[in-house]
C-alpha cells in the first residue's frame, strides 16, 4: 500500500488529524523514486533537497495552524517545458540542457500559493513533439505496465510517474493530445482543460493557439481539485480567458439521468482495434445503466484533422521556436565564425530530428507562394472541423470515444516513419483544434495494458465531463489497478 | 510528383536557420516530402468563403494599462547567456572586416 494510494482529500485529513507528516509524503516519493525510476526513467530533474526542506517548514506550519489549503503539502511532478524558478528546466532538448529560469510559470506560482511540494521536473518528447517520449534527448520514459513499450506522449514522464506512484499527481501540457494520450497508455486520469481555461504564462510555446496545461491525476476528484488550483484569468497571458472559475469537485454527483451522449462514428472506425472498439461500447453500457443516453453521430471532417494540425502547429513551432538562436540563453555553438553561423549551428546541434522536420514543414507552409495553399487552407479546415463539434453540441451534452485507437506500442514500433506516429493521434487532434475540454480515464485492459475512454465537452464547460467521468469510474474499477513494477 | 525539391528544403532550412548536411536534406526531402503529399488531402474540401480560424475563442485584441513596468534585472537576464560582457550579451562579429 502506498500513500500515493488515497485521494488527495483523505490525505488532507490524514494531516490534518496529525496521523501525516507532509515529510512523509515527500518521502514516500523519493523512496519510491530511488526504488522503480531506474527503470521507468520519468523525471529529468529532482529537487530532493528543497523539497525536503519545504516539506520540513510546511510541518512546522501544521503544527502551529491547521492546513487551510486541501493541496497544502502534496507532491507534485511537472512537466519540464513548465518553467520553473531556479530548477533546472529543459524541454528535454540539447539546446536547453543549462537553462535555469528566472521565474515561475502562473501554474507554478499557484501551485506555491497552494503550499503544494514540487518533486522534480518529468521527461517528454523534445519541445513536446511525439507521442512516444522516444524524441527526448536524454532518456526514453518506460510504460510502467510493460518496460519495452512506450508511456506515450509527449507528457510521458507526467502520466508514467503517477502510475508508477512515484508522485501523487502532475502537470502535462496537451497540444494534440499529448495529456490524454499517455495518460490513456498508462491508466490514469488525464484532462486537456477547455483553450484558456488555464494559463499559458511560462508553458514554452509550441503551437500557441492549441497549447494547454492540465493535471495528470489517479483519480477524477484530484483532477478536479488540481484543476481547481490551477485555473483562471492571467494578465501575463492574454489568451486565457476572462470566464468565471467553477468549484469542479461540486460536479462530482454521480448522477448522469438524462445525459444525453453523442459517439461519433469516426472515432470507432478504421484504425480502432477491436478490444479497443469493444471498451468504449462497454463503457456506454456502464452509463446507460445510470440513466444516461447514447445515440451514433458523425463529426465528418474528422479524418482532415490530422493533416490540419500538422501544417498549423508546425507552422506556429516554426515562429515559437525561433527564439532559441544560441544568443540570449540555451546552448551556442563552439564553431560559429559569425553570427549567422552561430544562428545555423547552434541551432542544428541543439535540436533533435523530430524538431527540425516540424520547424521546416512550418517554415515551409508559412513561405511566400504557399501560405495561402498550406497555412490558411489548414485554418479554413479548423473552422469546419470546429463547426463539426458546435452541430453536436446543440444536440447532445458530451461526446465519447476512444482516447487511442490502439494501446501502448513497442518502444522503436513506430519511430521510422513520421506520419505512423502522427496517426497515434486521430481520435484526439480534432479536440485542440476545436478547443474543447477532453479527458482520458481509464476504462479497461488490452493484454495487461489500459485503454483509455475520451469525454469531451462544450468550451468551458469541464463540469459535464468531471461528473460522466466520475459516474463511470465510481461504477468501475479500472483506476485502482497498479501495474506490477 | 514530388512536393518539394531537395534545393527548396535547403532554402527552407536557411529560412529557419538550420544547417543541414547534404545527407540530412535527402532524408529531409523525402519525409517532408510524405507529408505535404498527406497534408493535401485537404484539397478534396471545398473551403471558398469559409473564414479561417486563428483562435478558438471569440477574443479581441486584450490591453493592459499603458503604464511603466520593472523589466528582469539584468544581473539575473544574463545568467542564461552563453557570453556576456560589462553587462551585455556578446555574439561573434556581425559586420566583416
Amino acid at each position: 500500500m502506498s500513500l500515493f494510494d488515497y485521494k488527495v482529500s483523505d490525505l488532507h485529513e490524514l494531516l490534518h488529524k496529525k496521523e501525516l507528516k507532509v515529510a512523509d509524503l515527500v518521502d514516500e516519493s523519493y523512496k519510491r523514486i530511488a526504488q522503480v525510476d531506474g527503470k521507468v526513467q520519468a523525471f529529468l530533474t529532482l529537487d530532493e533537497e528543497k523539497a525536503r526542506q519545504t516539506a520540513n517548514s510546511l510541518d512546522v506550519k501544521l503544527n502551529a495552524n491547521p492546513a487551510s489549503n486541501l493541496l497544502f503539502g502534496m507532491p507534485i511532478g511537472i512537466k519540464d517545458n513548465i518553467v520553473t524558478k531556479g530548477l533546472r528546466t529543459t524541454c528535454a532538448s540539447k539546446i536547453l540542457e543549462n537553462f535555469n529560469p528566472i521565474y515561475d510559470a502562473t501554474v507554478v506560482q499557484k501551485l506555491q500559493q497552494q503550499e503544494t511540494v514540487t518533486i522534480g521536473k518529468l521527461n517528454m518528447d523534445e519541445f513536446a513533439m511525439g507521442s512516444s517520449n522516444e524524441n527526448s534527448h536524454y532518456q526514453k520514459t518506460r510504460n510502467p505496465w510493460d518496460l519495452d513499450r512506450v508511456p506515450g506522449g509527449s507528457s510521458g514522464g507526467s502520466a508514467a510517474s503517477v502510475a508508477a506512484g512515484e508522485v501523487l499527481f502532475s502537470l502535462g501540457s496537451d497540444t494534440g493530445g499529448s495529456i490524454r494520450q499517455p495518460a490513456a497508455f498508462c491508466g490514469v486520469v488525464g484532462l486537456k482543460p477547455t483553450y484558456g481555461r488555464v494559463s499559458r504564462f511560462g508553458l514554452v510555446a509550441f503551437a500557441s493557439s492549441l497549447d494547454q496545461i492540465g493535471p495528470i491525476t489517479r483519480t477524477i476528484e484530484d483532477n478536479a481539485y488540481l484543476l481547481q488550483a490551477i485555473s483562471g484569468l492571467d494578465p501575463m497571458d492574454s489568451t486565457s480567458a476572462n470566464v468565471d472559475v467553477p468549484n469542479f469537485v461540486s460536479a462530482l454527483t454521480g448522477d448522469v439521468k438524462g445525459l444525453k451522449i453523442a459517439v461519433p462514428k469516426e472515432y470507432l472506425g478504421e484504425g480502432v482495434t477491436e478490444t479497443v472498439r469493444q471498451s468504449v461500447l462497454d463503457a456506454l453500457k456502464v452509463l446507460e445503466k445510470q440513466g444516461a443516453v447514447w445515440e451514433e453521430v458523425s463529426l465528418p471532417h474528422s479524418k482532415y484533422a490530422l493533416a490540419a494540425y500538422y501544417l498549423l502547429s508546425s507552422s506556429e513551432a516554426s515562429a515559437n521556436l525561433a527564439r532559441f538562436d544560441g544568443v540570449r540563453y540555451g546552448y551556442r555553438t563552439p564553431n560559429a565564425d559569425n553570427l549567422l553561423d552561430l544562428y545555423k549551428k547552434s541551432r542544428a546541434e541543439g535540436f533533435g530530428d523530430e524538431v527540425k522536420r516540424r520547424i521546416m514543414l512550418g517554415t515551409f507552409a508559412l513561405s511566400s507562394g504557399y501560405y495561402d495553399a498550406y497555412y490558411k487552407k489548414a485554418q479554413q479546415v479548423r473552422t469546419l472541423i470546429k463547426k463539426d463539434f458546435e452541430d453536436v453540441f446543440e444536440k447532445y451534452d458530451v461526446i465519447i470515444g476512444p482516447t487511442t485507437p490502439t494501446p501502448a506500442f513497442k518502444i522503436g514500433e513506430n519511430i521510422d516513419d513520421p506520419l505512423t506516429m502522427y496517426v497515434n493521434d486521430i481520435l484526439t487532434i480534432p479536440v485542440n483544434l476545436a478547443g474543447v475540454p477532453g479527458i482520458s480515464v481509464p476504462c479497461g485492459f488490452d493484454n495487461g495494458l489500459p485503454l483509455g475512454l475520451q469525454i469531451i465537452g462544450k468550451h468551458f464547460d469541464e463540469k459535464t465531463i468531471y461528473r460522466v467521468a466520475h459516474a463511470f469510474e465510481q461504477a468501475t474499477d479500472y483506476h485502482k489497478q497498479k501495474p506490477g513494477l | 510528383m514530388t512536393r518539394i525539391s531537395n534545393e527548396q528544403v535547403k532554402h527552407v532550412a536557411n529560412l529557419a536557420r538550420l544547417e543541414i548536411s547534404e545527407e540530412e536534406a535527402e532524408i529531409f526531402t523525402k519525409q517532408l516530402d510524405a507529408i505535404i503529399t498527406f497534408a493535401e488531402q485537404l484539397n478534396e474540401l471545398d473551403t471558398t468563403n469559409v473564414e479561417p480560424t486563428y483562435h478558438v475563442l471569440d477574443m479581441k485584441n486584450v490591453f493592459r494599462e499603458d503604464s511603466k513596468e520593472k523589466g528582469l534585472p539584468r544581473e539575473e537576464v544574463l545568467k542564461n547567456a552563453p557570453d556576456h560582457q560589462d553587462g551585455q550579451i556578446k555574439v561573434p562579429a556581425i559586420i566583416g572586416e
